[in-house]
């Protein structure tokens, strides 16, 4: 028995609901969809229902999880369409008796439903890691293996929800994206000895705040109240106002 | 979750052909899970292109007039016709939801009124449908 399926579990009084869930292993043709049934009760998320099917069904499902509270950023998935943390999402509130489970778009797959996320990193890199700050470094901390160093940044969970909602992302990978925009802003908000000019300076760019096209899906797959696309706004708002006072002459 | 009732129903294979890792050229236009933000951007796109092409007909039905009298006098009796009056109605619908769309993106990208951005496009659609249906009942009374 999983032990978070059991924390849940109303024995008899659940309610039938059909999973489809994306299928994709290294090497398959295509991807599919597997379906399952499972009863679930008022207070089973998907993740729940996803470690359940993991457990007793098909050990080959591969996923990924960690804090069962939406605070690491690790079960971003898209259900039925949309982008949620799969462990605080319960899926009765889905109100649909077909739930679809995806991995987080516009990123590479690694398997079922887990992403490779260095592209996801790779744009913090873009902008010169804004986001590193001294206050924030764990010395004692060691980095995984391929990865050079890594820090974790005001309230974003670096979950990538917000790059898989992103239309724009969806057709362009060049795109900086909202995450890496966002955590601009919030430097330049606030810089703790960050050059403030130089991350503007990376952001005002064809594929920088000025790619967006103000359809704010990001802010609203947003489990963390980050806000990218209102960030996105006020960099916009700050270019145009430094060249605005270029133009007449002021700094 | 019961464990007796969980089984596995069913195995669909092949049944959906698109990986959502990359969604591609036109995965911008991929209507699942859109909220109203994405819905603007995705008709916003659709009008731009629909008048750059009306753009392009435009100037190829302007260039029947090096062809003289004739040739012009013919294209103006197909375009009073209640189908291209339709069409019209159609051209009119796009500028509109495009202008007043580019209007919200406009306050929206300087900084402006972002946190207002859904019910300035909730207002600027109801507008835009006041001006289509007085300038649908024009054409067609002109007609």
């Amino acid at each position: 028995m999983d032990p978070h399926s059991d924390t849940h579990a109303t024995e008899g009084t659940g309610r039938p609901i059909r999973f489809r869930v994306f299928r994709y292993k290294q090497g398959d043709r295509a991807p599919h969809f597997d379906e399952f049934s499972l009863e679930v009760a008022p207070e089973t998320t998907v993740l729940d229902a996803l470690t359940a099917i993991h457990t007793r069904l098909d050990p080959t499902l591969i996923l990924r999880h960690s804090c069962f509270h939406a605070s690491c950023g690790t079960c971003g998935m898209r259900v039925n369409d949309r982008e949620v943390m799969a462990c605080v999402t319960k899926v009765l509130d889905l109100d649909s008796p077909v739930v679809k489970i995806e991995p987080i778009a516009n990123q590479a797959l690694i398997g079922d439903l887990v992403t490779d996320m260095v592209d996801f990193y790779a744009r913090f890199n873009a902008i010169g890691r804004a986001l590193i700050r001294e206050s924030e470094w764990l010395p004692e901390a060691t980095e995984p293996a391929g990865v050079e160093s890594y820090n974790r940044f005001e309230n974003c969970i670096e979950c990538g929800l917000c790059l898989s909602a992103c239309p724009v992302v969806a057709s362009d990978p060049r795109y900086l994206g909202p995450a890496a925009l966002a955590a601009a802003e919030r430097a330049i908000e606030e810089p703790r000895g960050l050059d403030r000019d130089g991350i503007l300076a990376l952001t005002d760019d064809s594929q920088g705040a000025w790619r967006c096209h103000v359809a704010f899906e990001c802010s609203k797959a947003c489990p963390s109240n980050v806000d990218p696309a209102g960030a996105i706004m006020l960099l916009r708002r700050r270019v145009a106002t430094q060249r605005l006072r270029s133009l007449i002459g002021r700094r | 979750m019961s464990e007796q009732s969980v089984e596995r129903t069913a195995v669909e294979r092949g049944t959906e052909g698109a990986s959502p890792r990359r969604r591609g050229l036109i995965g911008w236009a991929d209507p699942r899970g859109r909220r109203l933000g994405g819905w603007a951007f995705i008709l916003n796109r659709l009008t731009g292109l629909g008048v750059l092409l009306y753009l392009s007909f435009h100037l190829v039905v302007l260039s029947l007039l090096a062809r003289g009298p004739s040739a012009w006098n013919g294209f103006v009796s197909v375009a009073m016709s209640p189908v291209f009056l339709c069409f019209d109605v159609v051209l009119i619908f796009g500028l509109l939801v495009h202008g007043l769309n580019g209007i919200r993106v406009t306050l929206v990208g300087l900084g402006l009124v972002v946190d207002r951005q859904k019910a300035m496009f909730a207002a600027l659609m109801v507008l835009g449908a006041i001006v289509l249906i007085v300038a649908a009942i024009h054409i067609f009374e002109v007609g």
